[in-house]
């Protein structure tokens, strides 16, 4: 396919392979934070030539990840209610809450539908008018201006009967959360690629000014990764910290206005709860009172219970990039994709899932 | 989750500057044509234009420039590695 294919180009890989090892020219360690780059790099074999020197961390960018116990408690107890019918993406079925997951639910009778887009959630809202469907927003700002599309186009369509419970969150403010701590030394960020192409490259300047972290934008073909972490070596081996874009095709500096101006039509922002980060300020959109006739969280009076994450699970963290799966006694032993205790082995993106598919060590 | 592919657009319905307006697509996805819609997409697509599709929605119009200047970069630095470095 167009735009995939040449970037997937065999040849090219070697020589790549070759600038990396070329390029790291001193110890460095970098964050991947999104986990669509987790899976990518994983796929296409590139923790296995990552030269001597170069470690590579995954971050807090699975959205099933990093969504908290409470909210997945309020989910699970919620899909319960009688006349509410629940819309989700297919990652967020099987993560348990702490008392079994929206899989369970469904088989005992809760109406959970998996849904590709929000859009087809409104029209299950459309084909069920007996039913308040709510679709369950567990994204970045990747999906966020789909969601807010939604919401305006069921106030267009005068469709009563949608509603979405908002876990929305953003990208920036964990990461500062999680560099102000003293414990995690990192030299550089692989920004990601779709995120970046809402926020812009120049989201990240701030993080390159204030702590001085290389930051690279790429995309998640086998030559955009390496070219992403050839960028990065480079940066750290001259000392240097700027923002840099290998994704030209799909981001640019200042991201996408016309997503900007929908999502901020919807959302305001609002302190986030986040699996192993805690609260964070500013780091979730909630729905504007405006739209509060589409927020389920106001139509639906839905109180947060106070959960404790699953015991034993170091999912919490993994997301901070302080452990890594194998350092985990549930790693697959009592934690395995079949039977997944903690949402970092249901999630396709998870980073024990991954580690878990592709059998690291 | 951020997953979202680039798709080839063969049909266009809508209004970019009104909302109110259905803003959709048709995308051919591997031979298969498929309805996106164009609300969030930074840049209104021309035909022939492709997009990068998230949850059926397209959130950018490819730069094909971009892209090729992207690529061609690459290849010269293949190009320029020394033999024995491979």
């Amino acid at each position: 396919m167009k735009y995939l294919d040449e970037f997937r180009e065999k040849g090219l890989a070697r020589p790549l392979v070759a600038e990396l090892k070329r390029s790291v020219t001193r110890p460095l360690r970098v964050m991947e934070i999104c986990g669509s780059h987790t899976m990518a790099i994983f796929r296409n074999g590139l923790r296995s030539i990552l030269p001597e020197g170069f470690t590579l961390i995954s971050g807090p960018g699975c959205p099933v990840c990093v969504t908290s116990a409470s909210h997945m408690d309020a989910f699970i107890s919620m899909a319960e209610r009688p006349k509410v019918r629940v819309a989700i993406f297919g990652d967020l079925f099987r993560v348990p809450g702490s008392n079994g997951s929206l899989a369970n639910a469904s088989s005992r009778g809760a109406k959970v539908d998996i849904v590709y887009s929000p859009m087809d959630a409104l029209e299950l809202a459309v084909r069920n008018p007996e039913d308040l469907v709510v679709f369950l927003g567990v994204g970045f700002e990747t999906t966020t201006p789909g969601i807010a599309a939604t919401i305006l186009a069921a106030k267009n369509r005068n469709i009563k009967n949608f509603t979405v419970f908002s876990t929305q969150k953003v990208m920036p403010p964990p990461l500062i959360a999680l560099l102000g701590d003293p414990e995690l030394k990192i030299d550089g960020l692989l920004c990601p690629g779709h995120v970046s192409s809402i926020i812009g490259a120049g989201a990240y300047q701030p993080l390159a000014d204030t702590y001085h972290l290389a930051c690279v934008v790429a995309g998640f073909e086998t030559t955009d990764l390496l070219n992403g972490l050839i960028l990065l070596a480079r940066q750290v081996g001259q000392g240097v910290a700027k923002v840099e874009n290998t994704y030209q095709r799909v981001v640019n500096w200042e991201g996408n206005l016309r997503a900007a101006r929908m999502v901020d039509e919807i959302f305001e922002p609002t302190d986030m709860e986040w699996r192993g980060l805690g609260t964070i300020p500013g780091s979730g959109l909630a729905i504007r009172p405006k739209y509060a006739d589409f927020d389920a969280q106001a139509r639906l009076d839905i109180v947060l219970p106070h959960t404790t994450e699953a015991k034993g699970c170091r999912c919490g963290e993994i997301l901070k990039g302080k452990s890594i799966p194998t350092q985990c006694p549930l790693f697959n032993t009592r934690c395995t994709p079949q039977n997944p205790i903690g949402p970092c082995m249901v999630s396709s993106e998870g980073t024990c899932a991954a580690y878990y598919k592709y059998g690291i060590d | 989750m951020c997953l979202a592919i680039p798709m080839r657009v063969t049909k266009i319905e809508g209004n970019p500057d009104d909302f109110s307006s259905s803003q959709i697509a048709t995308v051919d996805a591997d031979g298969i044509g498929r309805e996106i819609r164009l609300d969030v997409v930074d840049r209104w697509p021309e035909l022939g234009d492709y997009v990068i599709v998230h949850a059926g929605f397209a959130i950018h119009t490819l730069e094909a420039v971009e892209a090729e200047a992207n690529i061609r970069l690459l290849r010269e630095l293949a190009a320029g590695m020394p033999e024995e470095l491979l």
